[in-house]
């Protein structure tokens, strides 16, 4: 096991743990710049899916895993970001490099506006609160047909970069660099956030509004600061999203996409950032796993091809059950627990990380 | 002028009358104590402080100037800490971000800079991290510095929970029931705490506490409540032999009350 | 007369949803648990009346089938509690919350693979015809709706108000640990509880496919009805009802005097603006966490 021997406060806020860790965390940053080279093209877009998901994971995390605030209407700022990316482009003519921006700016204007009537709302009421808000958008879109093109959806034009033009069916390694440059810059951001005065807020309205008001934290302000920022994110994966899929319509982010995030980042792990990266690649990748399963099973079986309709969802209820009661801190918890494992055999207790579980918590009394 | 003037404050819970026509003034670096039964007030008059209610009639005056104008979360920048009686720390973070939280009044960073993580934000960091040492080093906290509060023990708990409020660095403290749950040596501890946040760190103390022995070991003047209601003001041992906190205490009758 | 046939239409939905949000509150009062998968429960239940009775299934009587799908909708109910939901105890509301979403998928897929996904309609007695009352022709299955509503609604007050099982189910929903101490066995009221509200879903299920079709996505109308639940006030038994009552009859208004589009956005619409003013419904009780 290693030990940390802190010498100056530095330590307690650099980016990384220790040396071990830039290490691990550079090679594994080395690795993903370099995948496009190694594997198919179907494969770089099956990869830049998953990041795409776990950035709007990460999005959705600050305000769940940090702030403490459950949503479940974050479809709703993916096609925000998704349109007015596309809007600003197709309409007005920017070029990506001001539009993409723009559109994660406009999502988080609008997360602020969600959070400022709903600012009083706590954990259930504050759910059902962003569940219709998410599903009221959906309908604008369809309502605002002259701009958004109805239910018959918009085209996503090609991305142009400094003049050099990036569609992901012609160039899909492009798309994964600028995908992974975004991802980058936004994992950076989430890692100062956490070191940070704000991210400590968020925290302490997570724990306990009525002690963070006490220590002059204003939780209205707070929540809202936090709503911005992760809807800010959600709508910059929504601009990404409508430049992956090409084209789109209200129906690409309809409720239960909302509900996947949500479940998506439980998997994962709530309140870490790797949560979101876990969750991202079980969400993208299960649907092919399946596939791959029921091709083997047909072939060896001489069944032929089976579809089983909805099965992908059953599964991924399945896992996130199995999760939920035997493992909440998610996959990132089994992680966490493995690497303890191995650092500390053959030591490892059990209930090394058991918490105190606080029974009879009550949710009535706010 | 006093630090904390309460005057003529009334609460009433519908019907309740949870505070009646109190008033008391607390001087700048004395330990001024809060004692009764339960249902007295006494948190009810902390929670007022706080600016959780609002009084329905009096005006609460710190430094010479109206609480009642501030919302809650101005409290703690006018240089008020607290103490929760049931412990209300955040609990899936470690000691170390709790205390940080209680530096949160001296925040001059904005969002923009702590997401890039300039160069002035990791100053202000590292002076938040210094200044929070002092506190930990104050209340003997090292062993539990990267620990989560959901793991640690309840005495630890009351003890970051001091912290805490320290790390604000306020001019008046409200101790909400310090030694309430604590063994005789934490209760000994806290005794010396009290001490020293008077003297050396002349930090204005009040608290609200039910072990007497504390109260008159350190406080300077107290102030017993019944049912709302002032009994009686002066220092510990007044109020101790005072009749009417004896009847409050014991009951209406003597025949019952057979020590 | 046109409007009076849209009450009546939409007081016989409203029922159904103030029947799935009743199945709602229930659970949410006694548990402090939300059953995101309520309506999945609904499906589950009218899935299961529906295999009974149609004719290509095993074609057994109506009314034979109906007290078949409500108990063994309680049997569901009950072990679902006693295996899943007991675990979850002392977890976050959240929590539950998505373990039931979670639960709904499983649900959806097990009826899809058992029924499979097309519409399909349950034969029911009161499918189809008409009932007039002084020149107002009435869809039998809505008088039914209503009518089966305000019974249960009836039937409920005197249980939890004059049976000893009710109003344990009572104490235990208003103070866990104080109903304990007096000897009420906390635990097994709450798998009742969650039986009881599997039987709420089965019937609100036989009303929903019996006037109209269903299919394993049908459960999200759970979602509407959840909405009913927020909007009278998740702890109120009449505030569901009472929701779900609203929420009927603002959706066809909605389509009639506003635009057709707008019969899908108004219960929400109506939803957010009621939480945002009176953040805990129309019928709430409010409590206040003491420090």
């Amino acid at each position: 096991m290693r030990i940390l021997f802190k010498t100056s406060y530095d330590d307690d806020i650099n980016l990384f743990k220790h040396n071990h860790h830039r290490f691990w965390y550079i090679l594994l940053f080395v690795a993903l710049l370099c995948l496009p080279f190694l594997i198919s093209d179907y494969m770089v877009g099956e990869f830049t899916n998953v990041l795409i998901w776990a950035l709007a994971g990460m999005g959705l995390m600050i305000l769940v895993g940090q702030t403490g605030q459950a949503s479940l209407g974050h479809a709703a700022f993916l096609a925000i970001g998704c349109y007015s990316n596309v809007i600003l482009q197709s309409n007005f003519g920017l070029p990506f490099v001001i539009s993409f921006p723009l559109a994660g700016l406009i999502s988080g204007l609008a997360g602020v506006l969600l959070a400022i009537p709903t600012t009083r709302l706590h954990g259930i009421y504050l759910a059902i609160a962003t569940l219709a808000a998410s599903i009221i958008i959906e309908d604008i879109i369809v309502l605002a047909e002259p701009i958004t093109g109805g239910v018959s959806g918009l085209y996503a034009p090609d991305i142009n970069l400094f003049g050099y033009s990036i569609n992901r069916y012609v160039d899909p390694s492009a798309f994964y660099w600028l995908t992974l440059g975004v991802v980058l810059i936004i994992v950076l951001f989430y890692k100062n956030l956490l070191r940070s005065p704000l991210g400590r807020a968020f925290a302490a309205v997570r724990d306990s509004e009525i002690s963070a008001q006490a220590m002059g934290i204003n939780v209205a302000r707070t929540k809202a600061v936090s709503f911005g920022i992760s809807t800010a994110i959600t709508g910059l994966a929504g601009a990404l999203m409508g430049h992956f899929a090409g084209i789109f319509t209200n129906e690409t982010f309809n409720v239960i996409i909302s509900i996947t995030l949500l479940l998506m980042i439980v998997v994962g792990g709530v309140g870490s950032i790797h949560g979101a990266f876990f969750g991202a690649i079980i969400v993208a990748f299960l649907p092919q796993l399946l596939s791959f399963f029921r091709d083997w099973i047909g072939n060896t079986f001489e069944l032929g091809s089976i579809v089983i309709p909805g099965l992908e969802s059953a599964v991924f209820g399945c896992i996130l059950i199995f999760f939920i009661l035997f493992e909440p801190m998610g996959i990132y918890g089994m992680w966490l627990k493995l690497r303890t494992w191995f650092e500390l055999f053959p030591f490892y207790r059990r209930d090394m990380f058991r918490r105190q579980k606080s029974y009879l918590k009550t949710e009535r009394m706010r | 002028m006093s630090l904390l003037e309460v005057k003529n404050v009334t609460l009433k819970f519908g019907g309740v009358i949870a505070v009646n026509d109190v008033s008391f003034n607390v001087e700048e670096g004395e330990v001024f104590a809060l004692v009764g039964p339960n249902g007295a007030g006494k948190s009810t008059l902390f929670n007022l402080i706080s600016r959780f209610y609002d009084p329905f009639e009096g005006d609460i005056i710190f430094d010479g100037e109206s609480l009642l104008k501030h919302p809650p979360h101005d409290i703690a920048n006018l240089g008020i800490a607290r103490t929760f009686q049931n412990i209300e720390l955040f609990e899936q973070a470690t000691v170390l971000q709790n205390l940080l939280v209680g530096r949160h009044r001296f925040r001059k960073t904005n969002m923009f800079s702590e997401l890039m993580f300039l160069p002035s934000v990791k100053k202000k960091e590292l002076e938040n991290r210094a200044e929070v040492e002092k506190v930990i080093d104050f209340l003997d906290l090292h062993p539990y510095r990267d620990k989560y509060i959901a793991g640690l023990p309840y005495g630890v708990r009351k003890v970051v929970e001091m912290g805490r409020a320290l790390a604000i660095n306020p001019k008046l403290l409200l101790l909400d029931e310090p030694a309430s749950g604590l063994s005789t040596e934490e209760t000994q501890d806290v005794a010396f705490w009290v001490e020293d946040m008077k003297k050396q760190m002349g930090i204005t103390i009040l608290m609200v506490e039910h072990d007497m022995h504390l109260v008159a070991s350190v406080s300077d003047r107290v102030l017993a409540l019944s049912d709302g209601k002032m009994l009686a003001m002066g220092t510990p041992s007044e109020v101790q032999n005072h009749p009417a906190v004896i009847e409050a205490y014991i009951g209406a009758s003597d025949d019952e009350a057979v020590a | 007369m046109a409007d009076l046939q849209l009450i009546m239409s939409g007081l016989a939905n409203g029922c159904i949803y103030g029947l799935i949000a009743l199945g709602f509150v229930l659970i949410y009062k006694a548990t402090e648990a939300v059953n995101f998968a309520q309506g999945d429960m609904m499906m589950l239940g009218a899935f299961i009346a529906l295999g009974f009775t149609n004719s290509d299934r095993m074609d057994l009587p109506f009314w034979l089938a109906v007290p078949m799908s409500i108990l063994l909708m309680g049997c569901f109910g009950y072990l679902l509690d006693r295996i899943i939901i007991r675990r979850m105890f002392g977890q976050s509301q959240v929590s539950v919350v998505i373990l039931t979403i979670a639960l709904g998928f499983v649900l959806r897929f097990a009826a899809g693979t058992i029924w499979g996904h097309e519409p399909q309609s349950l034969e029911s007695p009161f499918a189809g015809r008409d009932v007039s009352f002084g020149g107002v022709v009435l869809g039998l299955d809505e008088v039914v709706v209503i009518f089966t509503t305000v019974l249960l609604t009836i039937g409920f007050y005197f249980f939890f108000n004059n049976t000893k099982l009710g109003v344990a189910m009572q104490a235990s929903s208003q103070n866990q640990l104080a109903a304990y101490y007096m000897g009420i066995p906390v635990k097994r009221i709450q798998s009742l509880i969650w039986a009881v509200s599997g039987m709420m879903a089965a019937i609100a299920g036989i009303l929903f496919a019996s006037k109209g079709s269903i299919d394993p996505g049908v459960g999200l109308v759970g979602i509407k009805a959840f909405a009913a639940a927020v909007i009278g006030g998740m702890g109120s038994l009449p505030g569901a009802l009472l929701g779900g009552i609203i929420i009927g009859l603002v959706e066809p208004f909605a389509a009639r005097y506003v635009a057709a589009g707008y019969s899908q956005v108004a219960p929400y619409l109506l939803l957010f603006l009621v939480l945002v003013f009176r953040p805990h419904g129309i019928l709430a009780q409010i409590h206040r966490k003491k420090v």
